[in-house]
């Protein structure tokens, strides 16, 4: 193992480069649809936040639901320590003598010019992480006592009490309140010659933290994450201090959450706490689920894959349309209710079977846990639906939509419960890409 | 040597040890038998501090080990196998070996500990890329012997290494837990398998319901009436 990998690493950095070179040129090249230019801008984000939650939930078996907190503080750090001198006074309107009255990438970029400007911006994406690391650092300690289920729902009632916090009145000269901040140094303020790097710089900078991640992961450090995941009570007997690496990996999880949550706040060009809501972490929660727990590379193509359907080719589905006739209305409930009552079956079914097999085949806690999770989601979501579409039988001149704006959430629901249910271990498993050309290797 | 005085342990109201004393004097095999439930387990339990104790001591070189966490217990040269096979699952064998010398920092030594594992282990050398959750029974009970040694510790205690294993594997084992004592580690051995237990170490003691009831060399308690009847499955005749 050790002697391919030198040459492993060149293959991975020069694919890399090969990478920034062809979405470079798209970035740059009339014709290219604008969509493929967001998703990818995004994908790289999400990406990184998504590896980021890998990192805890994947690697160190916390099930954390925290993320969109520790994105908000550091899209807030950033916005805040880059709005412009002049541009304040506009932004804080609210606020008289509101903003910090200094700009780290205006006064850099001053100086320095464009390379300036770029280490201002990698300063304060820094700083962003520091400050979500350090509100990881302070909560970790009484919060990652508790076991998972209590850690999820601790950890989601803290990013909804940063929330609420950031928006509070009386911060409101640095916050912002609950107004936008904008005008900040963002993506678009840089160029190389005539080229636009709008695109490029997301992908420059969520390629560098998840390469930092991937050498945490494979490090002496992020093997003892994976013992514990796989057995605390063993992991413990070995000398590894299991509150101090819980802890770290607490921080080093929401450091790289804080540094895309300031990434996103660039991709915007603005910025509002009402984004970063609980809907945030479940779509995170959903790419790494997709992905594979515990493989960097499943999250990474989960999260392309995520942004590409929710921002592109899914979006029709939210787009209103209407059944003609009545027969077409009663052919599409009775094939509603046939999906929703196997569906249903299914969970009930698989949650049965599941209980029943072995106690260590289904140790795993979490698994359980999604399935229960599923299923109520299922019933519920179900059960609202059909009586919804039902009502044209008593009202026959009732419009039915087949689809309508939200619609895009449901399949994104089914697509989950159908990957819980049936491909539990995700795209990728907990194998990285490398591994698919491997296998064979290592099996003889 | 590791001694240890009038220790208490309770579960929450349980008393599971009840005034323990025993030694495990430098380069000897000591086994600790009796019933399920005797506290034997709590007590490894209680050594590598992942139990707290009411009261009592545990000294060990001349240290306090009482009150001490469990990675600086374990960095003063003791190692833990614990019961039932729990090895990391979803790492590789190698992986798990390497975590067994996750408080060390001298690599060479490492790489050293990992052949002579190897050679206590031809079975886990063939498979250091598999998973370890996919291993045999009997591979994963040699993983967390070798993961353990992979530290290596003076002093080893092993609960229940034979637990489920087929006879010659049993046999395997105890030849093995031999090697290791001549190698210089001195181990502290919990076992079902009294028979074996007693034919290997040198010193024996049997717990019962926390109290230790009966103290000898291991071929002193293999002789004696009341062992025969409650822990080796003989009657007299
Ligand atoms: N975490 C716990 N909470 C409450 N009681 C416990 C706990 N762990 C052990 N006990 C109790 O303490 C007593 C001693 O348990 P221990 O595991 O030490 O037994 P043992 O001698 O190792 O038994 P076995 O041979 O079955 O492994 C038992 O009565 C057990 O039920
Ligand atoms: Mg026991």
């Amino acid at each position: 193992m050790k002697r391919n990998r030198i040459p492993q690493f060149f293959i991975i950095v020069g694919a890399f480069l090969l990478l920034l070179a062809v979405v470079l040129m798209l970035d740059n090249v009339p014709g290219v649809p604008v969509m493929l230019l967001i998703v990818l801008r995004k994908g790289a984000i999400y990406a990184l936040v998504a590896v980021s939650m890998n990192i805890l939930n994947g690697f160190t078996g916390l099930f954390s639901l925290g993320q969109a907190g520790f994105m908000l503080l550091g899209a807030y750090t950033y916005a805040i320590l880059t709005v412009p001198v002049e541009n304040q006074a506009l932004v804080y309107q609210r606020y008289p003598n509101g903003g910090i009255g200094f700009s780290v990438t205006e006064s850099l970029g001053r100086v320095l010019g464009q390379p300036g400007l770029l280490l201002g911006v990698i300063i304060c994406l820094i700083l962003g992480g520091i400050v979500a690391g350090v509100f990881a650092y302070l909560i970790g300690l009484p919060v990652l006592r508790l076991k998972s289920d209590y850690l999820a729902i601790a950890t989601l009632g803290f990013a909804e009490i940063i929330r609420a916090v950031v928006q509070y009145e009386k911060l409101g000269p640095i916050t912002n309140g609950s107004n936008l901040l904008s005008n900040f140094t963002n993506f678009s303020n840089f160029h190389l010659g005539s080229l636009k790097l709008d695109t490029v710089m997301p992908f420059v900078f969520a390629g560098v933290c998840i390469w930092v991640i991937t050498l945490i992961i494979n490090s002496t450090y992020g093997r003892a994450f994976k013992a514990i995941r796989d057995d605390e009570v063993a992991a413990e007997a070995m000398g590894i201090n299991l509150a101090n690496h819980k802890r770290m990996s607490f921080i080093i999880s929401s450091f790289f959450a804080g540094i895309s949550g300031a990434m996103l706040a660039m991709y915007q060009a603005s910025v509002q706490a009402t984004i970063f809501k609980a809907a945030m972490t479940y779509e995170i929660l959903l790419i790494v689920v997709l992905g594979g727990i515990g493989s960097i590379s499943g999250s990474i193509i989960a999260a392309f894959l995520f942004v590409g359907s929710s921002e592109w080719w899914l979006r029709f589905l939210d787009n209103t349309t209407v059944l003609p006739n009545f027969n077409a209305k009663l052919l599409f409930a009775i094939i509603f209710a046939a999906i929703v009552v196997s569906i249903v079956f299914l969970v009930v079914y698989r949650q049965n079977k599941a209980q029943k097999s072995r106690p260590e085949a289904v140790g795993r806690g979490r698994k359980i846990l999604s399935l229960k999770l599923s299923g109520v989601i299922t019933l519920v979501v179900g059960t609202l639906l059909l009586l919804g579409d039902l009502r044209f039988l008593i009202s026959p001149d009732l419009q039915v939509p087949l689809l309508r704006s939200g619609f895009r959430m449901v399949v994104f629901s089914i697509i989950v419960m159908i990957v819980v249910l049936f491909f539990s271990r995700g795209l990728m498993g907990d194998r990285e890409l490398p591994d698919l050309f491997r296998t064979r290797h290592k099996r003889l | 040597m590791l001694k240890i005085e009038n220790l208490h342990v309770s579960y929450g109201g349980i008393r599971a040890l009840r005034g323990i004393s025993l030694e495990v004097p430098d380069g000897k095999i000591v086994t600790l038998i009796g019933a399920n439930g005797a506290g034997k387990s709590t007590m490894l339990r209680t050594i590598t501090g992942l139990v707290k104790a009411e009261s009592g001591s545990i000294r060990w070189n001349d240290h306090e080990l009482l009150g001490q966490p469990t990675d600086r217990i374990i960095g003063t040269g003791i190692a833990m196998c614990p019961e039932g096979r729990r090895v990391f699952a979803d790492l590789t064998v190698l992986e798990n070996l390497k975590i067994g010398a996750y408080l060390r920092k001298d690599r060479a030594g490492i790489q050293e500990d990992l052949q002579s594992v190897y050679d206590l282990f031809p079975r886990l050398k063939e498979r250091v890329w598999q998973m370890a959750g996919t291993l045999s029974g009997g591979e994963q009970q040699m993983l967390t012997v070798g993961r353990a040694l992979m530290s290596r510790p003076q002093l080893l205690l092993l609960d229940e290494p034979s637990l489920g294993l087929a006879p010659l594997v049993v046999q395997d084992i105890f030849s093995i837990i031999k090697k290791i004592n001549k190698q210089g580690t001195t181990l502290l051995l919990i076992e079902q398998n009294a028979n074996m237990a007693l034919r290997t170490a040198d010193l024996a003691y049997v717990l019962e319901t926390g109290n230790i009831t009966m103290f000898g060399t291991g071929a002193d308690l293999l002789a004696d009436e009341k062992v025969k009847e409650a822990y080796l499955g003989k009657h007299k005749n």
